[in-house]
């Protein structure tokens, strides 16, 4: 079997918090601690959770868009997390991204034409200014925008159509993995299922890794090879998608999943509803994270941590259970 | 009768290049103690309709025309202090970011009776231990601490149950929520959706829920009216839509969405695509204005704009190609 493209190895980011005259450095955020996993070539692997979950800390630690705090982030079989900024610059092609919001993450300064230049520029990928040219052309092609758009700007162009020229500036550099940061989350339904469905053509075309970093569940069945979902900067599930879709074995996985409004009437069902908040990163629960919310908390959550242990054949969860009870004691 | 009655609704705002046409004719009503959903993507005036009905929009740039109707009173005819009466008081809102709509200076506490006492004339007293009840009723812990703290000590989930709890401060006739859960993580989108239908059932106030999110449209509306380009497409009671929708862009919005569970059920087809975008709504559309992304359209959709017509039994679409069904038992 092939090394896997990317490889993630106890990932730790930690941010300070600010602290008062008195008290400096009070203490600490931990957006992602202790996060491990693989993607091979051409995967998509979906990493899921709520806001604050450390999800885009991941996608940003892989594409070093800060230094990480403990832990390895491997490509290819060369870390990268300690590189250099000479040598990273080289290994940058190889992992692109894609963020969320096409307004702010396109320079509204440069034309398209420039845009999509600047990366093959930056990475030596054209001979000559002829070749440039027809790379950019085609790449307006591979994205499904038409070429004599090149010369307008960004705001010009559509939410969907941006999306469009942020995915083809990724493709510029020929990546091996896209890092897709909520890549469409921003946008309506009709213009959703367009851009779903172009990422979906170009990884098949391409043969390209994809790191799907998503709230919306949905769109995440309906894309991804696998699956991992996190809760307060660990991954408390990781699974195939099939596997996980149909027989979750974390509590929290359950609860999200139950908690989608499914787009049909006739299949109004009694969600599991789960109590309160998440609580803060800064001051993570003793025992299992997820503890505080779990409909099925015993003594044992609390003090002692759950391991990340295969259930399945390719099925991870952390939790003491080894089966989910059938009907949770539901709370309102 | 019905308790709210739209007709021929226009909501136009004059800008430096034109006339912006966000809602373009549009008639509704509400029965009492219904749940009415509006749906359609960003642009479509959905949210300029339930800013209409609370005469919320500044006037000039914009302009309302047309009729609203709440208990037979036109409140498009009613005086400055007259809506205020009626604002917060027999219909109240819920608004989509509970941070920028609460006021971050004053407690919560003095926000929730700030209505009570505007409106039924309770005493500084009497309003906060009345806060403290709406408090509980919208399910926050330590209530009598709470109603001290400001919206900044809250997490999103209450903030947007102190909201709710605003609005039903005075038992409303009506309730607009304008995409209350769209800014919530999923698990909490579940704890306020079940927290409206509860409080809604126990209050009898009816509800427009307006949003993006089919999801939340198929779990918890009655009645569903789908908006294009300002204008209403389709409205039919909520399984009827889902079922079987007659305007092409409604099959198109339900064919865009992946459903949980899709990969379960056999091999997950692609999801269908609506090709183009909304059209400008800076020029008057002649026709239909779907036409221009429409498989469907031919000369005559793009020159006679379509009527909204019943094509079976309380379900109406405005297409020239749906088709209507004969009267069935």
């Amino acid at each position: 079997m092939n090394a896997p493209l990317l490889q993630v190895n106890d990932l730790k980011k930690h941010f300070p918090v600010k602290g008062s005259i008195l008290r400096r450095n009070a203490s600490r955020v931990y957006a992602v601690d202790g996060v491990s996993f693989e993607i091979a070539r051409g995967e998509t692997l979906s990493l899921v959770g709520e806001s604050g979950c450390g999800k885009s800390t991941v996608g940003r630690a892989i594409l070093r868009l800060f230094d990480i705090t403990a832990g390895q982030v491997v490509l290819d079989g060369q870390r990268i997390d300690d590189l250099s900024p000479d040598r990273l610059r080289r290994i940058r092609r190889r992992v692109q991204v894609v963020f969320q919001d096409p307004f702010s993450s396109l320079n509204p300064r440069l034309s398209v034409r420039d845009i999509l230049a600047e990366p093959i520029r930056n990475f030596d990928l054209a001979k000559s200014s002829a070749e440039l040219e027809s790379k950019v052309a085609s790449l307006m092609d591979t994205v499904r925008l038409p070429r004599d758009a090149l010369d307008r700007r960004p705001h010009e162009f559509s939410g969907g159509q941006r999306q469009r020229i942020c995915i083809a500036r990724a493709l510029a550099a020929e990546p091996d993995l896209i890092v897709c940061d909520e890549a469409v989350s921003a946008l309506d339904v009709s213009v959703k299922a367009q851009i779903v469905n172009l990422l979906q053509d170009l990884q098949r075309e391409f043969g390209l890794a994809l790191l799907f970093i998503s709230h919306d569940l949905a769109i995440v069945e309906h894309m991804t090879h696998r699956v991992a979902v996190m809760y307060l900067g660990k991954i408390v599930e990781m699974a195939p998608r099939n596997q996980i879709f149909a027989a979750p074995k974390h509590p929290y996985t359950k609860a999200l999943l139950s908690a989608v409004p499914v787009p049909d009437p006739a299949a109004r069902r009694n969600p599991m509803i789960l109590k309160g908040d998440v609580p803060s990163p800064i001051n993570p629960p003793m025992g299992c994270r997820f503890h505080t919310r779990c409909p099925f908390v015993f003594d044992r959550c609390r003090s002692e941590e759950p391991e990340l242990r295969q259930r399945e054949e390719g099925q991870w969860a952390a939790c003491h259970l080894e089966t989910l009870p059938e009907t949770p004691a539901l709370a309102t | 009768m019905a308790l709210l009655e739209v007709e021929n609704l226009q909501t136009h705002f004059r800008t430096p290049d034109g006339i912006t046409r966000a809602v373009d004719g549009v008639s509704f009503h509400v029965d009492e103690g219904e749940t009415l959903a509006i749906v359609g993507e960003s642009g479509c005036g959905k949210s300029v309709t339930s800013m209409s009905l609370m005469r919320l929009i500044p006037e000039p740039p914009g302009k309302i025309a047309g009729s609203i109707r709440f208990r037979g009173k036109d409140l498009l005819k009613l005086s400055d202090r007259e809506m205020r009466d009626i604002r917060g008081n027999d219909i109240s809102m819920i608004f989509q970011e509970p941070m920028t709509s609460l006021n971050p200076v004053l407690t919560v506490g003095r926000q929730i009776g700030e209505t009570l006492q505007l409106h039924q004339g309770l005493d500084k007293e009497a309003a906060e231990a009345r806060a403290v009840e709406l408090l509980t009723l919208v399910g926050i812990p330590e209530p009598a601490r709470r109603v001290r703290e400001y919206p900044h000590q809250l997490s999103g989930g209450m903030r947007q149950r102190v909201m709710i709890a605003i609005s039903l401060a005075c038992s409303p006739k009506l309730l607009i929520a304008d995409e209350p859960t769209t800014a919530l993580d999923v698990t909490i989108q579940a704890q306020i959706l079940q927290l409206m239908l509860d409080l809604k059932r126990r209050v009898g106030a009816a509800v427009i829920l307006i949003t993006h999110d089919l999801g939340v449209v198929a779990e918890v509306a009655e009645r569903v009216m789908v908006m294009y380009a300002g204008r209403k497409v389709e409205e039919a009671p909520v399984a009827d839509l889902f079922r079987s929708p007659r305007h092409p862009y409604t099959q198109g919005l339900l064919g865009a969405v992946p459903k949980l569970g899709s990969s379960l059920t056999g091999a997950a087809r692609r999801l269908a695509e609506i090709p183009g975008q909304v059209p400008s709504l800076k020029q008057r559309i002649t026709g239909c204005a779907f036409a221009g992304r429409c498989a469907l359209a031919t000369d005559l959709c793009r020159e006679v704009a379509p009527g909204l017509e019943e094509k079976s039994s309380r379900h109406f679409a405005a297409c020239h190609f749906a088709k209507k069904e004969a009267a069935a038992a």
